[in-house]
């Protein structure tokens, strides 16, 4: 064998790295298997799902509060309907799509808008800085629930009941999306800030690569690891605010119910002895959040061996 | 005409001068040893010239040319284009030098496309023709290769490989071999003194190490507290240095202290922002300062091929001219 044959010794990419760590990791591969299995059912819902929540001929209220299947109901829907004779699994299935895409879409919005700030913030530094930063602590000092509801109230009563059906999802991830960016903006600030006094930032300006290209391409990519604890804890938060949001109606309209809509629908008939309209959906969400909130644990300690960071 | 010169350069951060009024020039083909303690202003200059003085720090000159470019008048985007090709540097700690996040050949590759371009294979035949002319075991192999992967060694190579993808006319080499090893700095020196001569560039050699000045450099300027206290060939500075500074930094040398019970040291420490003297910034420490020293700043005399700032340079036996 001669010299140039011999390999240079390979060391794992920080992804196979990442997922060895979480192999080992029984809760974290049942996090992750969770959250895979909630995406995949997401994205199959039209397929999986018994009925098709959009077709009008979907509801029928002589099918109206049907319990389970083991409870005595109908086998037509296994975990049984709502007042309207929507088929609950369907709707569920349905919701957790809507839930999943409003939480992701609100944090790849957080996360866009967080790191263009973030590293615009820590590159330039000066009197850009202050601002921007200022105006983050500014922002963060509103509760996002609570610039939601007043934007959300806002937005309802300018253009009607009926556009709002329409725009909807729309409007929830913007709102979620802009009100929570800082968080983001912050994390990837202290880590420019670590790193754009390393040689290889001064060297790369030696060379003559373009302020932009120092930012996104060298420094950014040495501050993610952090960032990717955040997103699914960021997930979780979004898909918890719109939920909230829905229960109290000014998220996502009753015709397109997300998790937080079917609950909130379900609350009414709780006690009148139709408690599978709403436990149904809760479970769905609290198994989400959980599983979503143990994958962000699991990745912290992964990526942070020295752990403590809160 | 000289490749870099510059004429009364200061560098300022607020009130504290990290660079007081030095002028040089390097020409083509010739290795320039800057030495001095730490904190005397060596690689600030080195970084200036470069132009990555970043605020609050301010950069005057009366002159700083590249081959007759004004590099002060010049716009960020010009500057970029000399500096990168033309000039290029390499810096103290190679770990550190190169991104973690991407290999070694991104990184090489990257600094031939930013200035010359070419296509995908040129650029891939190209790093590893670099990486093979550094010295580097099993190129093609190394071309995907992450930084943490390599010793200290071997990033220095690849730092240098990357330094002289362009074939600058001037290399700066800020203590190339202070984090490295003794076995592997000879080989590190051995390689920048090659290329040095095989590309006729100038090289300006930032370090700690007299005795590597001595060996390696044709001329030498001697820095103290941001000013150049004394310059001249390298031989004729390091067997009858002018200044006390000089010399005191040849006596503190562990090899010229065989056979005595102690080392010899300077007393007292580099004069900070606070503390500057009025008269010669040495003058508190200098075992041979007279009252004038003290009062009066001395100016830079003697011949400008051996230049000393010294109110009372020593003469051949190294005893100060009354």
């Amino acid at each position: 064998m001669n010299m140039f044959e011999r390999q240079p010794p390979t060391a794992p990419t920080r992804l196979s790295h990442l997922w060895g760590a979480i192999k080992s990791d029984k809760l974290a591969l049942l996090a992750l298997c969770i959250f895979s299995f909630y995406c995949l059912v997401a994205l199959l819902a039209p397929f999986l799902a018994p009925y098709d929540i959009d077709n009008p001929a979907f509801m029928d209220l002589i099918n109206g509060e049907l319990p389970p299947v083991w409870l005595g109901g109908d086998a037509a829907f296994f975990l049984g309907t709502d007042v309207q004779g929507r088929d609950i699994l369907s709707s569920i299935l349905y919701g957790t799509r809507l839930s999943l895409t409003i939480g992701i879409g609100a944090v790849l919005i957080q996360l866009c808008l967080g790191i263009c700030i973030g590293l615009l913030s820590g590159y330039l530094g000066g009197k850009l800085d202050a601002f921007l930063m200022r105006y983050a602590d500014i922002q963060l000092s509103f509760s996002t629930m609570m610039v939601a509801i007043v934007v959300l109230a806002v937005f309802q009563s300018m253009f009607g009941g009926a556009a709002y059906q329409q725009l909807a999802m729309l409007m929830l991830i913007l709102v979620l999306g802009v009100a929570e960016w800082p968080i983001f903006a912050r994390m990837v600030r202290a880590g420019v800030l670590a790193e754009k006094d390393k040689e290889y930032v001064d060297a790369a300006r030696i060379l003559g690569v373009s302020r932009s290209r120092i930012m996104f391409r060298h420094i950014l990519p040495n501050t993610v690891s952090p960032l990717m604890v955040i997103i699914t804890i960021q997930i979780a938060n979004a898909i918890v605010a719109e939920a909230a949001l829905s229960f109290l109606g000014l998220g996502m309209p009753p015709s397109q119910p997300s998790l937080g809509a079917l609950i909130a629908s379900g609350f009414d008939y709780i006690f009148a002895g139709a408690w599978w309209i709403a436990v149904f959906p809760s479970i769905t969400l609290v198994i989400l959040i959980f599983a979503m909130n143990l994958l962000g644990d699991s990745l912290r300690d992964h990526l942070n061996p020295n752990g403590g960071w809160r | 005409m000289s490749l870099l010169t510059l004429d009364k350069l200061s560098v300022t951060f607020g009130n504290f001068r990290a660079v007081d009024q030095i002028s040089y020039s390097v020409e083509a083909g010739e290795v320039l040893g800057i030495v001095g303690e730490s904190g005397s202003g060596k690689s600030v200059s080195s970084l200036s010239v470069m132009g990555l003085i970043d605020h609050p720090g301010k950069v005057k000159a009366a002159q700083l040319t590249f081959m007759g470019q004004d590099l002060l008048a010049m716009g960020e985007k010009q500057r970029r284009k000399i500096t990168g090709s033309d000039i290029a540097m390499i810096f103290q700690d190679p770990m550190t030098s190169l991104n973690p996040c991407y290999t070694v050949g991104y990184q090489i590759i990257e600094a031939l496309k930013t200035h010359q371009g070419g296509n995908k294979k040129q650029l891939q035949q190209r790093a590893i023709e670099l990486l093979t002319l550094v010295g580097i075991p099993a190129p093609e192999t190394r071309m995907s290769a992450y930084p943490h992967q390599l010793s200290g060694g071997m990033s220095q190579r690849v730092m240098i490989a990357i330094a002289i993808a362009c074939n600058p006319k001037l290399l700066i080499a800020d203590e190339p071999t202070t984090a490295l090893d003794v076995t592997i700095q000879a080989q590190i020196i051995d390689l920048l003194i090659n290329l040095q001569q095989q590309k006729q560039m100038g090289l300006v050699l930032i370090t700690h190490d007299l005795a590597l000045v001595a060996e390696v450099a044709h001329r030498v300027i001697v820095m103290y507290a941001g000013q150049i206290v004394e310059s001249g060939p390298a031989a004729e500075v390091f067997s009858t240095p002018k200044h006390p500074y000089t010399q005191a930094l040849l006596a503190s040398l562990p090899e010229s202290a065989a056979g005595k019970s102690r080392l010899m040291a300077l007393p007292g420490v580099v004069p900070g922002q606070f503390d500057r003297p009025s008269g010669c910034l040495l003058s508190p420490r200098c075992p041979y300062a007279t009252e004038r020293c003290h009062e009066e700043v001395p100016p830079a005399q003697g011949p400008l091929t051996r230049q000393v700032k010294c109110h009372t340079p020593l003469d051949m036996n190294g005893s100060p001219i009354k």
